[in-house]
């Protein structure tokens, strides 16, 4: 699709508020924007990524620089996804919208921060918007909104392990994302750990683009499923789904092992092998079983992460889903705690696209005013959710990697800040929490501001300190992704003193 | 203040202390630092963690340069030889104390002018104040701005990372017998017949005791009230701006000359005056905005955008570099500005140790320092060698409000 | 077929098809690290592959700090490997 990121709907006042703003175009945003944009009100749909899709349904990006040959074929990808025909439908009713005049978007734009404000005529959301399309630094663009939907999505949450900082050991979404969005393998020899549905679909792509796949190591067991059967029976084309890629998987000779675990990666400067172990019962490791792997790439990954620094930073409640993630907390009409505020998809807890696509239909539906109140996407909306529960319930981040971290493990990867140097402030400063890691050792205090770490950290200080964990105890992030300072539109050569 | 062993104790409970000490951050510390070190038995109980408050949220001056000859200035002196002596004792290290000074600077002539008159005046207080004229700036500060017309340096400045600074300092209170409780927040006081102090209660427990320092900072007005000694103590919102990593790229705490006016300003508006340093982690921090909006902490974006332009202003490579984070907190001020340290005189026993508004990292040492001599001095069985403070602390007296009552 | 577009990193040229970022064109070369860290001098590249975790910072025609998963390669782009903070040149 052709986007000229500078769009504005002819007719409407550039300051004007738009009746829906959602940030992030994966599918819960996407869902919600042409959901509200088909009720006959203004949306603005925000995106960081240059093609909207965001992680799960990740497209090439067009051409960098105008007539530089051949750029890369979506179509030649589209192998590697699932349900693209509900993408194509999407994106087709956002262009629709986009030529009607009332739904703006806008790719490119990093949300780095929102404000509620109070009006006369009701609150109103401002939202401060990086426009990476503007070359240099870019430049922050400001829009305002009645309603807002925020539909972040997630990343990998990683825990550390010895080796973890080694360049060839990327996360699996990382790795995905270089397929789906490059059409490059992350690596020749590739072992693919972890925990979680989520290990299948990117080994059995990078199996597809004619990469060696070492091996699949899940650290989860398949009999926890069936402890669910209840969630996982309404849910069988979910399941049907990972079983797709669970065949293709041994059409491509990838051997998949569960109960197994990454115990450390080796090399110097780069990847050289890992070491994976027989996990026992409680994640720990069974001794002997270790098992030292030739590979040149580790793709790894323990579940996901939502992206909660836009409903943290308006004061959205939050709550402790049963992954361990501190997720928003929602109403039936995907309602935050702060009127107003709409939150879809893997920011109120990780579900999936299924669940995604129908969480944002109905924030966006919501949002514009036509809240969905049909019994069908509601009960679906429930099962979907079971499901996930089933999942995370299955594929725990297996408990015994607190042990395998050792002293010289980087616990952040920004500050290089030692398991060591996190240990001393528990012991000797007091530390007893992510907040008193990053104020006493400073895991979380660089460029990512704990996104990598914080759910390590919090891991880390409460086994140490003898606290109960508390994912909640970390600081939120108001600025929501780092700006140049003059980006902010700053006016050089404005006299200091005349106090604006 | 009676012995310990005279106040009895529950079985099984806290066995008791001379002093609790209510809140662990930088004063808290320092109270329990200095009193643990004379001998004292010291309690120290924190709502949530050491640090984690307003100490948390500053950038850990240590502050000559800013203030008129006064009260304040005298404590902030009498504090600045401690901090050089609590280096000397704990390491410079693990406090991250630096010696880097402060440079004044002047963005318009007038305003010169009035940082000189200011100066002057500060000379013959004990300050060391040395003009730096504009050609001179960058000597002191190569990436300033060129057309600058001129400014004040002054040496004494310091600076620590005010949250090791505080543990660092509670450590050392625990080596000298020093109890630290976290996550226990205090509900009031256990009186006897005679109005004397017996015990406090906190976090659903009883420590016995018979004297209490109110240390708890930016909430001193409210523990204050749960301990019967009410005092005037409300929060003043401030931002700082925290860029990505650099080398060191500012040598000094360098801030414009109206910060000074800002400080002791008694407007309730939004008031921002720049000030630029770098810190050992790497960052520049920018700071600093002050006004009065209750205990509200979202962002505002104007004052980032303020903030932002009088760095770029002074220093205008910052123009390149990343916004990586925004941290706020709430400066613990009275009506007078200035903080309140002293004997309760409706309470016996209590002991006020709070409202340093943005000054409390500098003047922790000798606030913890006078509350030990007060305490030591109430303590007939503890003859502590401690030397009173080179100056008469009357102008912090609690009782000055009560008279303003009156 | 035309000829691959290119850009240059420390020295090369680093083929690439519009579209791909700096960082999945490095990774197609065979090159897994192109950032030196600012305290211990260790090897970074990839990781989060997102935009996420900041670990594969690039100097890109003298601009440092810049995410190789988010830069859109282009002809003629200089690219190079990032030491420390990438702004040494700004130390007093």
């Amino acid at each position: 699709m052709t986007t000229s990121p500078s769009e504005q709907p002819a007719g409407r006042p550039v300051d004007a508020p738009y009746d829906v703003l959602v940030v992030g175009a994966g599918p819960a945003g996407l869902a919600a924007a042409t959901r509200a944009g088909g009720q006959g009100v203004t949306v603005a749909l925000l995106d960081a990524g240059a093609v909207p899709g965001g992680q799960y349904w990740r497209q090439p990006a067009p051409a960098a620089a105008p007539n530089t040959g051949a750029a890369l074929d979506p179509t030649d990808l589209a192998y590697l996804h699932h349900d693209l025909a509900g993408y194509h439908a999407l994106v087709d009713r956002l262009d629709r919208q986009r030529r009607r005049g009332t739904t703006t978007y806008l790719p490119g734009h990093h949300v780095w921060a929102v404000e509620r404000e109070e009006t006369p005529d009701g609150d109103r959301f401002v939202v401060h918007a990086l426009d990476s399309t503007v070359p240099g630094g870019g430049t922050s663009r400001t829009l305002t909104a009645r309603r807002l939907v925020l539909a972040t999505g997630a990343y990998d949450r990683q825990v550390p392990f010895p080796g973890w900082d080694l360049p060839g050991v990327i996360t699996a979404g990382g790795a995905q994302a270089l397929l789906k969005g490059h059409g490059v393998p992350a690596g020749r020899r590739v072992v693919v750990a972890g925990t979680g549905p989520f290990l299948l679909p990117v080994a059995a792509g990078l199996a597809a683009a004619g990469t060696q796949v070492i091996g699949v190591h899940e650290a989860g067991s398949p009999r926890a499923w069936l402890r669910h059967a209840g969630a996982v029976g309404r849910n069988l084309n979910k399941l049907s789904e990972g079983a797709g890629y669970a065949a293709a998987l041994v059409r491509h000779r990838v051997p998949v092992r569960t109960r197994s675990v990454l115990v450390a990666a080796h090399g110097t400067d780069r990847l050289e092998a890992v070491t994976v172990a027989r996990a026992d019962g409680k994640g720990g490791v069974v001794p002997g079983s270790e098992e030292r792997v030739a590979c040149d790439t580790l793709a790894v990954g323990w579940g996901f992460t939502p992206q909660l620094e836009l409903p943290l930073s308006l004061g959205c409640r939050t709550r402790v889903d049963a992954d361990g993630s501190v997720v928003c907390a929602v109403d039936e009409d995907q309602e935050s705690t702060v009127p107003g505020v709409y939150v879809a998809g893997e920011t109120c807890g990780v579900g999936g696209a299924a669940l995604a696509l129908l969480e944002g239909a109905m924030a966006g539906a919501a949002a514009a005013g036509t809240p969905l109140r049909d019994r069908r996407p509601r009960r679906q909306r429930v099962a979907l959710r079971r499901f996930a529960t089933a999942m995370h319930q299955a594929h725990p981040v297996p408990a015994g990697w607190v042990d395998r971290v050792d002293e010289d493990t980087v616990v952040c990867r920004c500050e290089e800040v030692t398991a060591a140097r996190l240990r001393a402030a528990v012991t000797d400063l007091g530390a007893a929490d992510a907040r008193g890691g990053k104020l006493l050792a400073r895991t979380g205090m660089g460029w990512c501001q704990g996104r990598v770490c914080g759910y390590a950290a919090a891991c880390l200080t409460a086994a140490w300190s003898g606290t109960p964990y508390d994912p909640t105890r970390v600081g939120t992030r108001p600025v929501a992704t780092p700006v140049p300072l003059g980006a902010l539109g700053v006016t050089v050569g404005h006299d200091v003193t005349d106090g604006d | 203040m009676a012995p310990v062993s005279a106040l009895g104790s529950d079985p099984g409970g806290d066995p008791g202390s001379d002093v609790v000490i209510v809140g662990g951050g930088i004063v808290g510390a320092a109270c329990a630092y200095y009193a643990s070190r004379a001998g004292l038995e010291v309690t120290l109980l924190e709502r949530e963690t050491v640090g984690s408050g307003t100490t948390s949220r500053g950038e850990g001056n240590i502050l000559i340069s800013d203030k008129s000859p006064g009260p304040e200035l005298e404590l902030a002196l009498y504090s600045r030889t401690l901090w050089l002596q609590a280096a000397e004792e704990l390491g410079a290290g693990p406090l991250e104390l630096e010696e880097k000074g402060g440079l004044v600077v002047a963005t318009s002539d007038a305003a010169l002018a009035d940082l000189h008159a200011f100066a002057d005046q500060q000379g013959g207080a004990g300050v060391d104040g040395h003009r730096v004229a504009a050609e001179q700036l960058r000597d002191h500060e190569p990436h300033l701005a060129a057309d600058l017309p001129g400014g004040v340096h002054y040496p004494q400045d310091l600076q620590v990372q005010p949250v090791l600074a505080a543990a660092t300092l509670v450590a050392a209170a625990r080596r000298h017998g020093a109890r630290v409780e976290s996550g226990v927040e205090v509900t009031g006081l256990e009186r006897g017949p005679d109005g004397a102090i017996v015990a406090v209660r906190a976090g659903g427990r009883r420590f016995p005791t018979s004297a209490v320092v109110n240390a708890a900072g930016t909430w001193g007005g409210t523990v204050s009230e749960r301990l019967g000694g009410p005092v005037p103590v409300l929060p003043r919102r401030g931002f700082i701006l925290v860029t990505e990593p650099l080398p060191r790229v500012v040598r000094h705490k360098v801030y414009s000359a109206d910060y000074v006016s800002n400080v002791a300003s008694d407007d309730a508006g939004l008031e921002t005056s720049v000030v630029v340093e770098g810190t050992q982690g790497g960052t520049v921090l920018i700071g600093a905005s002050r006004e009065r909006v209750g205990f509200d902490d979202t962002l505002s974006v104007d004052v980032v955008r303020r903030l932002a332009t009088q760095a770029v202003r002074l220093f205008p490579f910052l123009a390149d570099v990343a916004l990586m984070r925004v941290y706020r907190g709430f400066r613990p001020y009275c009506p007078d500005h200035l903080p309140v340290i002293g004997p309760d005189p409706r309470v016996p026993g209590l002991f006020h140790a709070c409202g340093h508004e943005g000054a409390g990292i500098g003047l922790a040492p000798g606030t913890g320092a006078l509350v030990t001599a007060m305490l030591a001095g109430a303590a007939d069985h503890h003859p502590v060698p401690f030397d009173p403070a080179p100056f008469d602390p009357a102008p912090f007296a609690p009782s000055r409000f009560l008279e303003v009552a009156r | 077929m035309t000829d691959p577009q290119t850009f240059g990193f420390d020295g090369t040229e680093i083929p690439f098809v519009p579209g791909q970022s700096v960082g999945a064109a490095l990774t197609a070369a065979g090159i897994r690290s192109w950032r030196s860290t600012r305290v211990a001098q260790r090897p970074r590249g990839l990781f989060c592959g997102i935009g996420i975790c900041f670990d594969c910072l690039v100097v890109a025609d003298d601009r440092p700090n810049q995410r190789a998963c988010l830069l859109p390669a282009r002809p003629g782009l200089q690219v190079r490997t990032q030491e420390g903070t990438g702004h040494d040149d700004l130390t007093v």
